[in-house]
């Protein structure tokens, strides 16, 4: 394909302020009772419980796999979560692991964290992962060649690696935290909608700031205007540095008051995390019970 | 309500939906931790008095038609002893040091902040608006407002170099429904902050929290009769700006009283700031960040449901992004969450009264009958109670009464424009003159139109926004006079020298 220039993914400017009021705006929305139960229920099943350390094992993985299925193992109506998120080599463990069950697995590939190899080293890993049996690929985008205004490198390797996932999903990782701008990052969006993305993803969660609002916000904006434009659905995940039941509804209700029904679903919305669901899990129990109950009541996997 | 259009073009299939899957439980603020007096009397010489005519009105809430209080009707005579009480106060408050002063207007402030729950509750209760801003605007801008005067009231030479500034003496003010504790700040602050002592009426429909900010007076000690605050209604104001003791009237509300007020004070040596009606225009050019400026036109104008002199309730789209912009519009518009304004998740409240809401109804009847096509999201309105759905009129000329007269309400008029020289004439062809908002992404251009706008306040890439520095005030019909800000303080004080412009 020849190269594309910087006009062909132009967009209208985003004004940080008013973009950061709007966020906080929505952050004060009070979530209570049956709300707040049904939203934190819904998390879980958004979540996409992830693992990415130098130090991860089979053992690691399986125990996480675990929690995944039955994140409260006493509890029937606590629901799994959406997926496993893992490096490639460990996708056979979790893929065994969830055998069975709704969870899917998914992989990071091209180079994640930094993407930093080349586009054949790229590719091969997405191929690796979807062979193993990896039905979601969460890519990251080359921030080299986007801070140096080549799009349409960042364009053409999306649309690559798009083709390399096969039936898999594709999430592409913006990282949000080394593009800076929000011009950049809806530039950003615009060119993974173009590319073929089944997900756009803030973050890798190895950079700060990850995930925040306004930023959820501007994405969540994008995928709602890109489907009255294209009929098209695209997802969005929020990833890393989300901690908190209480940060997750205010994610929820950035979906539930920017793109509405279709999206709060796990098809069409993620959380990528890996604490949050020991928060979620006691906060459900609080409501379940009234009280908060000790940490050691639930699992540190 | 024949031509009203309920759905947006894109058909289903691609269209948005809401509520459907996640709603959010009713999160209504509790009100049990304070108690609204049965009947309220008038605040005359830091005491409270019966009124000397015997008579008693009611304020309701807007959102349930329930009478929370009984409220006393000040007459002649009860106008007369408050100037009385402000004139004797106004000889030791003039005398006192701005640092003390100001350690009365820091200690109002203060304890404002500590019993701001309160204050949020019985302002939403008495007026309608949702609890959301009561808590998050009112309430702490009537409290900046005093800190802010508080810090002018021993700098006033450095305010007014060379030019000795003095008190005026007593000071009517007359305040309207729309921010009754807010207004009240605005007034009082500047008004103790130069020395002077003040006789207040709030608004016949929303006097409560006024009368509760003398609890605060007295909590701060504030010696009595340096301000007094006299509830009634139009006699009571029109007894009040006739007073032969006032050395200045300061009266915020509507262009047709303001009109009236400077009659009553012309030929007598008595100041006077009007700050009245508005009919803003927001411009919004086809380069401007669209999302944010759909939040800011819905903050513009819905806000407080449109019950805001300075409410940008005119939208001037460029016409390359008209159709565009009025589709974003209508998908937010849905989204507003019209009901209990107790409620911390309601977005739009009761309209404030009766009165108000005909003329809400008499004015967008009107623009339906002149041919305006009308939009208004399906949202249930509570049964009881004054209330009115988020509204927005396309197709709007000029020439239509909707893009000329005040509403006061939750209600848009969207005009189109073509050029930056068409987008300033149409902005400025209106009697009014109080704010303006520009969304553009474009540096230079947000400076060309600033120039041009004849407005007191223009808001770029935002709207409705309020800081106690920032100067506020009209051109033309929307008054004369600033509030706030070292300008505001200029309205408060009598210079000598003349050494700078006043």
């Amino acid at each position: 394909m020849a190269a594309l220039s910087p006009t062909e993914f132009r967009v209208s400017p985003v004004d940080a302020v008013a973009l950061e009021t709007r966020a906080a705006d929505l952050g004060t929305r009070s979530i209570k009772k049956a709300s707040k139960v049904a939203g934190l229920q819904l998390a879980i099943r958004m979540m996409d419980l992830t693992t990415l350390e130098g130090m991860d094992t089979a053992g690691k993985v399986r125990q996480l796999c675990q929690k995944a299925m039955r994140p409260l193992p006493s509890r029937a109506d606590v629901p799994s979560c959406a997926a496993v998120c893992v490096y490639p080599d460990l996708v056979p463990i979790a893929v065994d692991a969830l055998r069975g069950s709704t969870v899917q697995v998914a992989s990071v590939a091209t180079g994640f964290p930094a993407g930093r190899t080349d586009r054949a080293t790229k590719l091969r890993e997405v191929e690796l992962a979807v062979a193993a049996g990896a039905t979601e690929i969460d890519m990251v985008i080359d921030r080299g060649a986007f801070l140096s205004g080549r799009y349409g490198e960042v364009f053409d390797e999306i649309g690559a690696v798009k083709a390399a996932c096969g039936a898999a999903h594709l999430k592409v990782i913006l990282e949000t935290g080394e593009l800076k701008t929000y011009d950049n990052i809806r530039r950003a969006c615009r060119i993974a909608l173009l590319g073929g993305a089944d997900f756009l993803k803030t973050s890798t969660g190895k950079v700060t700031p990850a995930s925040t609002p306004p930023v959820v916000l501007l994405m969540l904006e994008m995928v709602r205007d890109w489907f009255l434009e294209t009929g098209h659905m695209v997802g969005v995940k929020a990833a890393g540095g989300i901690r908190t039941g209480k940060d997750a509804l205010k994610y929820l209700v950035l979906v539930a008051e920017t793109c509405g029904d279709r999206w709060l679903s796990p098809q069409w919305f993620r959380f990528g995390a890996s604490a949050l669901l020991t928060d979620v899990c006691m906060q459900l129990e609080k409501e379940r019970t009234g009280r908060y109950q000790r940490a050691t009541d639930f699992s540190a996997d | 309500m024949a031509k009203t259009k309920n759905e947006t073009k894109v058909d289903g299939e691609r269209e948005l939906t809401f509520g459907g899957v996640w709603n959010y439980a009713p999160s209504p603020e509790g009100i049990d931790h304070f108690t609204i007096p049965k009947r309220c009397e008038l605040f005359v010489g830091g005491e409270w008095i019966k009124p000397k005519t015997g008579e008693y009105f009611a304020t309701v809430d807007p959102a349930t038609e329930a009478v929370l209080s009984e409220v006393a009707l000040a007459g002649d005579k009860d106008v007369d002893a408050a100037v009385k009480a402000a004139q004797k106060a106004f000889v030791g408050w003039r005398k006192l040091s701005g640092e003390d002063r100001a350690r009365y207007l820091f200690r109002i402030a203060r304890i404002l902040l500590e019993r701001q729950r309160e204050f949020a509750c019985l302002e939403t209760l008495d007026n309608g608006k949702p609890i959301k801003e009561t808590r998050d605007v009112d309430i702490p801008l009537a409290a900046q407002h005093f800190f802010y005067h508080a810090g002018w009231a021993d700098k006033l030479e450095l305010l007014f170099p060379g030019q000795s500034p003095e008190p005026l003496g007593v000071v009517g003010q007359v305040i309207p429904w729309n921010f009754p504790l807010l207004m009240a700040a605005w007034k009082i602050a500047p008004a103790l902050a130069a020395g002077n002592t003040v006789v207040l009426k709030p608004a016949e429909t929303s006097p409560l929290t006024a009368l509760r900010l003398c609890e605060v007076f007295q909590q701060a000690g504030l010696p009595p009769g340096v301000v007094n605050v006299i509830t009634g209604d139009g006699k009571t104001g029109a007894a009040l700006v006739r007073h032969p003791g006032l050395a200045k009237v300061a009266f915020t509300g509507s262009t047709e009283v303001g009109k009236e007020i400077q009659r009553a004070v012309a030929g007598r040596s008595v100041e006077l700031t009007l700050e009245l009606g508005g009919k803003a225009a927001h411009l919004v050019f086809e380069d401007a960040a669209l999302d944010q400026a759909v939040e800011g036109v819905v903050r513009g104008i819905f806000f407080n449901q449109g019950h805001v002199c300075c409410a940008g309730s005119r939208l001037l789209v460029q016409e390359s992004v008209h159709e565009l912009f009025v589709d974003k519009l209508r998908r937010r518009m849905a989204r507003i969450r019209v009901g209990n304004p107790m409620d911390k998740n309601t977005d739009m409240g009761a309209i404030h009264s009766a009165a108000q809401l005909a003329r809400i109804r008499e004015l967008v009847g009107d623009g339906q009958a002149s041919g305006c096509e009308l939009y208004q999201p399906k949202c249930e309105l509570p049964k009881k109670g004054y209330w009115f759905a988020p509204s927005m009129f396309t197709g709007v000329t000029m020439s239509h009464r909707i893009a000329r007269e005040e509403i006061f309400g939750p209600v848009l008029s969207v005009l189109t424009f073509r050029t930056p020289e068409e987008a300033v004439e149409k902005a400025n062809n209106t009697a009014y003159g109080l704010s303006a908002g520009i969304w553009t992404d474009k540096g230079a251009r947000i400076l060309w139109l600033a120039e041009r706008m004849k407005a007191g306040v223009v808001w770029n890439n935002t709207f409705n926004r309020f800081d106690a520095a920032s100067p506020f005030g009209g051109f033309k019909e929307s008054g004369f006079g600033r509030e706030g800000g070292r300008q505001g303080m200029r309205g408060y004080v009598r210079l000598q020298g003349g050494l700078l412009p006043g």
